[in-house]
């Protein structure tokens, strides 16, 4: 079918206005409606509220560890690589922190501080080995992942540390109805987005991202993006780590890969309408992909649907989810001379398959 | 003694330069695709240094018997990324058809041919659902495997509430766990191996046929490939299948060896992906030899020997390995750099594979099978 | 670098933020400033010392029903949660992602069944965690909120993530029921146990000193590292070992028989194995065939009182030890819902017997489960529940 030459004349010029009016991103929105509205009916059905502060406070939870570590992923994805070291950076960040602040709240800021460093030199070490070694994200970062567990099964025989009760404020806190938490997660996410349609190197991810060769051709520095992007994306696990010690009141060198943050954040940054090859997606889209995730495994938990049934639902949902509008960029691609097609755009699309 | 076998391999170079093939060989080794064998070779050298136990004939067949699995999956895997994709559902499926064959198969002998089929047609139709997801919706392989690998792994503990029924019949299992007995110096030759075998010069013939050519090209440029014609969908679709019926056999494999169990294959969704990169294949597409990602994964599992041989405390093995991993790939990917460039008389800057020693008899062994 | 400065603001003045706007904050209780419990050896003496004496401590109640059965202790009054109507159970569970979990499970349901058959439980609505501590504490907030629940049930996945959510759940004023892995706090109605990690380690490492000699070599089996139940087997055991000179290496194996074959016949390769230690039995059958795959004898081995392990015990006739981490444990927790329920008073920490099978007792146990699936644990205790054996059989 992809062989097949488009056809003349394809989609009509109506119809493309509407397509691209409806951008991916868009339509992850509608997905994710969808899935609250049939949420919302399926919870009512079993007599309960789905908007209720404690169901939304579930959902919001349950978005928070994801939805900052995939908003890091975002950016490592934007830019042309993965990040499959995300896990264990989560739990490294965990026991480090609970470790310094050993119960004293006046260790936390430099427990907070030293945890970030880590992430950060975590991420720098991917950054380099990815951009300077040539080796794919895949392989660096599982990489990075086998030398951080190999770490924490060496040190860490169980829980560790203690987060003393002013950190731990910071998961008890809610205003309104949204954890304390979320707003921290959001707060990152507005920040990357910031990021990406403000500043110069979020310019340049997505330029690397689309054609690494074009961008260093046009004078971009193609290792200072992508090393910032595993920076960025370490420490937002960092973050992550730092949050989850806050609710477990205890670092846990096991937290992240309970969570199977690695493939979960990949999954919902493609739901969310990023290419998997790079230079083309959005942070708002992943923030959707994640609130996806969310709302399923809430509404999947209200329906006490067997643990293994979740399973096959995500599965299912993800491949068919992505497949709505993985369809629809190629359709949207301008026949020929389109009006502006990004630069490396096809070759982006060839990479995203 | 990296040092000394590289000065006697400049003592036997030359004459080697006479030949075609020599050259050839030679020349092979220097690709990463090559330099894995050597890899292979050089691990199975530290390993006896370390334990000369190791080097018993039969333990040594019976260590080649085992990795046979991983190796028939890494070569499945290899099909699939050659062509730009990927297959995380290796595990699951490996998962989905030891489950099979534990429940289906069961103690009767008789369902031994039926069970058989059923796992194939099994594993058939989970490549094509793979295979079409990612070419026809579009789907990113990445996304439409990992999605297939929750499915399938939820659905078969669903099924069979997570819990083994219990093993399938011994003579099932003996395809697996049995062998040629009685054979000299040997002791035994491995089922296993021999389907290894088998299979490696099946997927070495395929890739020099129109299919195998095609598919690299594919990965290669997509649209070059679509330019002169191919049918990309069911080429890449054919790809997945493949990848989905060595995972298949892998499973069988496994079943026998190890008995019923859903954790059967659990890691194997990197593990193949791993193997088949230190194999000097290209994530990506395009480049590499199906037998180097066979000879990825016995390098990998020799890898793993060598920790144990040498005692490396357990809780820091994964860490050895991770180092390891990135640095074989990315010595691989400059000598890929090293091997491309035109040659302009300068000396290769990939020390690795400068001046590679001739394959040691381990990495023939190796390398053969 | 830029950005990360950004963000490290952002933090803190967020944080600053929720301190200045008064919003609301879930009750935390205090923790005693600066205690920094850094133990870097996961090894208790004194809960290692307790543990051994409590093998050989008498239970009270009928052994016939060993579920029921408790060390004599602290006992709490429950008078203030009877009631004459059934009542609404929620079930916080860790995972169903192994067979002993999946075993008890069944029992559980089943025992539910005959509850709600008598009448003192409503219906039980159950929230499977998949392994996540997150997950988890995200669960015992919804029922706290949502549930409508009449007492609690929690199987912590890990016990000092999950204190906050247990303390938050026994803050609701009604009945806190936790079980298998405990939580580091007091306050739930009755925590019950079998006896422990400890014990599991003392009992076969005991077994394989007084089968081996000094300088023996045993190859110890561990399904992974972090996990706190786990690690506890492994720290007693390895104590022993080291005390007898027994020479024990671990491996971890993920519980996966392909692993476990594998690291089993390099050891052999490597020298004679004289003994197997495993954390857990699952996939015990893998380690004894590399024995016969090698073609050597075969080793002093303690497994668990899985199916797979007892018939391939028996059908070797080696030297062997079942470990028991009491499957029938999966039984009490609804039963103490319904002591509770009924007013009358329950162990505070309610100790289930943990005793090992011997090869003396295989063949019964054998014979009362038969027809069980491999993936079946011997001492699940359901015996005379509805349902009994086809819920065991058809999983």
């Amino acid at each position: 079918m992809s062989a097949a030459p488009k056809p003349e004349g394809g989609p009509s010029m109506s119809e493309m206005r509407v397509a691209r009016s409806l951008s991916s991103t868009t339509i992850v929105y509608l997905v994710l409606l969808l899935a609250v509205v049939v949420g919302a009916g399926i919870t009512a059905s079993r007599g309960r509220n789905f908007f209720s502060i404690g169901n939304l406070d579930n959902v919001f939870t349950m978005m928070t560890i994801l939805g900052l570590i995939a908003v890091g992923q975002t950016l490592v994805i934007l830019v042309g690589s993965l990040d499959l070291s995300v896990p264990f950076v989560v739990s490294l960040s965990s026991v480090t922190a609970g470790g310094l602040m050993a119960g004293q709240t006046g260790r936390i800021v430099p427990a907070v501080l030293v945890t970030l460093l880590v992430g950060a030199a975590i991420g720098l070490v991917n950054g380099l080995v990815v951009s300077r070694l040539a080796v794919h994200g895949f392989i660096a970062t599982l990489g990075m992942g086998l030398i951080l567990s190999g770490y924490l099964a060496s040190n860490y025989q169980g829980s560790h540390g203690e987060a003393p009760r002013a950190f731990r404020l910071l998961d008890a806190t809610r205003i309104g109805p949204v954890p304390m938490a979320t707003l921290i997660m959001l707060t990152f996410a507005m920040l990357a987005i910031l990021l990406l349609r403000r500043t110069r190197l979020g310019h340049h991810l997505y330029a690397v991202g689309g054609n690494a060769d074009i961008a260093r051709m046009s004078g971009v520095r193609t290792t200072s993006p992508v090393v910032a992007a595993h920076v960025i994306c370490s420490m937002l696990s960092a973050v992550a780590g730092l949050l989850l010690l806050a609710r477990l009141g205890v670092g846990q060198p096991t937290v992240g890969a309970q969570g199977s943050y690695d493939l979960m954040s990949i999954a919902a940054v493609v739901l969310g309408g990023t290419l998997l090859g790079g230079g083309k997606g959005n942070v708002v889209g992943t923030i959707a992909g994640v609130a996806i995730f969310a709302v399923l495994d809430n509404v999947m938990g209200v329906m006490e649907l067997n643990p293994f049934l979740k399973d096959v639902v995500r599965g299912v949902v993800i491949i068919v989810a992505v497949a709505v509008y993985a369809r629809r960029e190629i359709d949207r691609r301008p026949p020929r001379f389109g009006a502006e097609p990004p630069p490396g755009q096809a070759a982006i699309e060839e990479e995203a398959r | 003694m990296s040092e000394r076998s590289e000065r006697s391999t400049a003592v036997r170079v030359l004459p080697a330069h006479d030949s075609d093939a020599g050259q050839r060989i030679l020349t092979a080794l220097r690709t990463p695709g090559g330099a894995v064998f050597v890899l292979a070779g050089l691990l199975l050298i530290a390993i006896i240094v370390s334990n000369p136990n190791f080097a018993d004939p039969g333990s040594l067949i019976r260590f080649a018997g085992r990795t046979a699995p991983i190796a028939i999956a890494a070569m499945g895997q290899y099909y699939v990324i050659v062509s730009g994709e990927f297959d995380l559902s290796m595990a699951a499926v490996i998962a989905t058809q030891v489950v099979v064959a534990g429940n289906v198969i069961g103690q009767d002998e008789a369902l031994i041919v039926p069970g058989l089929v059923l796992m194939l047609v099994i594993g058939a139709l989970i490549g094509i659902v793979n295979g079409l997801a990612t070419t026809l919706l579009k789907v990113p392989s990445f996304i439409v495997t990992l999605g297939t690998m929750l499915a399938l792994t939820g659905l078969v503990r669903y099924i069979t509430g997570g819990a083994a029924t219990g093993n399938p019949s011994d003579a099932f299992r003996n395809i697996g766990r049995g062998g040629i007995q009685d054979v000299p110096i040997l002791g035994i030759i491995p089922y296993s191996l021999l389907i290894f075998l088998v299979l490696a010069t099946l997927a070495a013939w395929l890739m020099r046929r129109p299919f195998g050519r095609t598919l690299v090209a594919v990965g290669d440029n997509p649209d070059a490939a679509r330019y002169a014609g191919t049918s990309v969908w069911w080429l890449k679709t054919r790809a997945f299948v493949i990848s989905s019926l060595s995972a298949t056999v892998a499973g069988i494999l496994l079943v026998g060896y190890a008995g019923v169990h859903p954790s059967v294959g659990s890691g194997y969704e990197f593990a193949a992906i791993t193997a088949v990169v230190v194999g000097g294949v290209v994530l990506g597409g395009g480049r590499g030899w199906v037998l180097s990602a066979a000879a990825g994964a016995y390098a990998l599992e020799l890898l793993f020997l060598l920790l144990t041989s040498l005692g490396v405390q357990s809780t820091w093995r994964n860490t050895v390995q991770g180092v390891i991993i990135i640095v074989a790939v990315a010595l691989a990917g400059r000598t890929w750099r090293a091997v491309r460039r035109p040659t302009r008389g300068e000396p290769e800057p990939a020390p690795s594979a400068s001046s590679p020693p001739p394959a040691p008899p381990g990495s023939r062994r190796t390398g053969d099978s | 670098m830029r950005t990360t400065m950004k963000r490290t603001l952002a933090v803190a003045s967020a944080a600053a933020l929720v301190a200045l706007a008064g919003c609301s904050t879930d009750e935390i209780s205090d923790t005693n400033e600066g205690s920094g419990s850094d133990d870097t050896e996961w090894f208790v003496q004194a809960d290692f010392d307790e543990q051994d004496e409590q093998r050989d401590a008498t239970f009270e109640g009928d052994p016939e029903t060993p579920w029921l059965q408790y060390i004599d202790g602290d006992m709490t009054d429950t008078s203030e949660f009877a009631r004459d109507e059934a009542g609404k159970v929620c079930f916080a569970n860790a995972s169903i992602s192994n067979p002993w979990r999946q075993t008890g499970w069944i029992t559980m349901q089943q025992q539910l069944q005959a509850l709600q058959d008598e009448g003192v439980i409503s219906e039980m609505e159950t929230r499977d965690a998949q392994d996540s501590d997150d997950t988890q504490i995200a669960d015992i907030d919804y029922f706290i909120s949502e549930g409508n629940c009449d007492a609690f049930v929690i199987s912590p996945n890990s016990t000092a993530a999950m204190t906050p959510a247990v303390e938050r759940a026994c803050e609701t004023g009604k009945p806190v029921v936790v079980f298998d892995r405990g939580v580091e706090t007091d306050c739930p109605t009755t925590f019950i146990h079998p006896i422990g990690g400890y014990a599991w380690g003392i009992d076969t490492a005991n077994f394989l000193v007084e089968e081996l000699d000094e300088g023996d070599r045993v190859v110890a089996l561990r399904i992974l590292p972090g996990v706190d139940v786990l690690e506890t087997r492994w720290a007693a055991a390895e104590k022993i070992f080291e005390d007898n000179g027994i020479e024990a290496e671990d491996h971890f194996t993920e519980g996966d028989p392909a692993t476990i074959k594998q690291v089993v016949t390099d050891a052999i390769n490597q020298g004679d194995v004289d003994g197997i230690w495993m954390d857990a039995g699952d996939g015990a059958v893998a380690a004894i065939e590399a024995f016969e795959d090698a073609g050597v004898d075969y080793p002093v081995m303690t497994g668990e009182d899985e199916m797979s392990f007892l018939r391939k015990w028996e059908e070797t006739g080696l030297t062997g030890l079942a470990p028991v981490y009491s499957n029938f444990q999966w039984r009490t927790p609804l039963l103490a819902v319904q002591r509770i329920f009924a007013g009358e008073e329950v162990p505070t920490e309610w100790v289930l017997p943990q005793t090992p099978i011997t090869e003396d007792e295989r063949a019964q146990y054998l014979a009362d489960n038969e027809g069980m699936p491999d993936g079946h644990y011997a001492k699940f205790g359901g015996d005379g529940l509805p349902g009994f054996p086809e819920a065991w059989q058809d999983r």
